[in-house]
């Protein structure tokens, strides 16, 4: 397998203060990926730095080409879709101009049929299709995040805290449709969470992240197995 | 009841142009945050243009379309080289820029076509309109075209893909960004509409006031009173307010008594502070909720 995403030495800056010290990691196509660690750990810098929206050092690989130097719309354009932490909702627009969105840097073709297609993977989102989309629930409007997300028809999906503000059973079905995007879709995930359980369960492989390092990488199983890992790093 | 009709009437005329420029800044609001005091001689400078070109012996219509056209690109060329350097500088910096864009526009017109106070033509013709003594042909164009303009933006912004992505970015720019979005080149193009709605709101209103490089300053004003009134966070509030500025503001004059022509002003001035007071979001804007 080739790396899709290659990060060295990765460091980013908010202003004077470091949030992540000297990052290494790579993303194999096609995988789903977690990083997981605790609060303030750097998860969601990580994700920012991808897509350039945080002040960085180092080197990032998409699909072998640096994206440092590029501005975050045009990192999108490449495939890279991110749900952002918060969900980046277009509240006052409706739930079907938000899957629009989605494709607006695709041409025209095959939009209409993918909104369908969101539509069978989220049948709530068609449901309210013209409703404003700030009147969704949480759990709706995260639907509506990752179908934006994959209007995109991205290579990769970057997911931050899909499980955030929801309930139980509705974060279960959230991942379950996201293992299912990654296997028929072919769209290589890299989802944080908190959630490291969860996570876990539909990773291939985990990186855990304490103070801006990686300080524990492997696979999913073998993380989840192993009780000292998951006292010590990820709290259950 | 003719003087009432007809003083509606009239001030929805004038109200159409309010209407235009009440847009033009709430555009210009929605995407950078500020309001654009130089709106009023962007327009200005566009009405002189079309003038110019007039006088070259291109025919009306022929003047308005390349107007136009010049205008919104000389908005987006505003945007890029004066307001795109300033995107994150303070507010009080982004003023200083409006207010030096205002002298600039001002002065140059003074230069290049003096103070004298010019006719302008109307393409409508001023004879009552359809034998009627309430409307002029030339008001009634004006909220005919008034009109006509409302429809198309309506119809770009909520059918166009590019009026979807000028929506997202204003909205949530963020967001707008990481679905691929070119925000700022969004910011520059609605610099470019307002200017080119701008030069149809002087073009119409330059047969009634006469053309100078003052022309515009006291409908700017009343422009800002109706984008306050309908709420600077709403495009189609702003248009309501234009409509009903000019409907107040001639039924004000007609019927207060003492306040007349030249007291017409002051009741813009009024009608901020009122709104300001009482409803500061507007008729129809939203108010700003900010987490801290």
């Amino acid at each position: 397998m080739t790396a899709l995403l290659n990060i060295k030495a990765l460091n980013a800056y908010y202003g004077q203060v470091q949030a992540l010290h000297g990052l290494e990691f790579s993303l194999n196509e096609g995988s789903v990926t977690t990083l997981l660690g605790a609060n303030g750990a750097g998860k969601t810098t990580t994700l920012r730095a991808i897509c350039n929206m945080v002040r960085t050092t180092g080197a990032i690989e998409f699909a072998g080409a640096p994206l440092s130097s590029r501005p975050t719309e045009n990192i999108v354009r490449l495939g890279i879709a991110h749900v952002p932490q918060g969900r980046g909702t277009f509240t006052t627009m409706t739930v079907e101009e938000n899957l629009e969105l989605g494709a607006i840097t695709r041409s025209k073709a095959g939009i209409a049929a993918d909104i369908e297609r969101m539509y069978a993977y989220f049948p709530v989102l068609k449901q309210r299709h013209t409703q404003q989309a700030g009147t969704l629930s949480g759990g709706e409007q995260q639907m509506l995040a990752v179908a934006r997300a994959l209007m995109l028809r991205p290579r990769l999906m970057l997911l931050d805290e899909p499980s955030f503000g929801l309930a139980p059973l509705i974060v279960r079905d959230l991942f379950r449709i996201l293992g299912k995007i990654n296997r028929e879709d072919k769209v290589t995930i890299l989802v944080v969470e908190q959630n490291a359980q969860l996570a876990l369960e539909i990773a291939d492989h985990a990186y855990v992240i304490e103070t801006g390092r990686i300080v524990m990488s492997g696979k999913a199983a073998e993380i989840a197995d192993n009780e000292d890992i998951r006292k010590s790093y990820l709290g259950y | 009841m003719d003087l009432l009709l007809n003083q509606i009437l009239a001030g929805i005329s004038t109200g159409a142009i309010y209407a235009c420029m009440a847009l033009a800044v709430v555009m210009i609001y929605q995407a950078i945050d500020h309001l654009n005091f130089a709106q009023g001689e962007m327009a200005m400078f566009s009405t002189f243009i079309s003038w110019q070109l007039m006088q070259w012996g291109l025919p009306y219509w022929v003047a308005f379309a390349i107007t136009l056209v010049l205008s919104f690109i000389g908005g987006i060329v505003i945007e890029r080289l004066l307001f795109k350097p300033l995107a994150k500088a303070p507010i009080l910096t982004n003023v200083a820029g409006f207010i030096a864009l205002f002298a600039i526009l001002n002065s140059s017109a003074g230069l290049i076509w003096d103070f004298t106070i010019k006719e302008y033509p109307t393409p409508f013709g001023s004879s009552p309109f359809l034998g009627s003594q309430l409307i002029s042909t030339h008001q009634a164009g004006m909220i005919g075209v008034t009109v006509l303009l409302l429809i198309a933006l309506y119809v770009f912004f909520r059918y166009t893909r590019i009026g979807l992505a000028m929506r997202a970015a204003a909205s949530v720019p963020e967001s707008a960004r990481l679905v691929g979005i070119n925000t700022s080149w969004m910011i520059a193009l609605g610099w470019g509409m307002a200017a080119a709605i701008g030069s149809i709101a002087g073009m119409l209103i330059a047969p009634v006031v006469f053309l100078e490089p003052n022309m515009m300053v006291s409908i700017l004003l009343y422009g800002f009173a109706a984008a306050v009134l309908g709420g600077l966070t709403s495009p189609f509030g702003a248009v309501i307010g234009g409509f009903l500025v000019g409907i107040i503001e001639n039924l004000a004059g007609t019927y207060i008594p003492g306040v007349g022509n030249e007291l017409k002003l002051p009741i813009a001035l009024a009608l901020i502070i009122t709104v300001l007071v009482i409803k500061p979001a507007g008729l129809f804007g939203r108010p700003v909720v900010k987490r801290v």
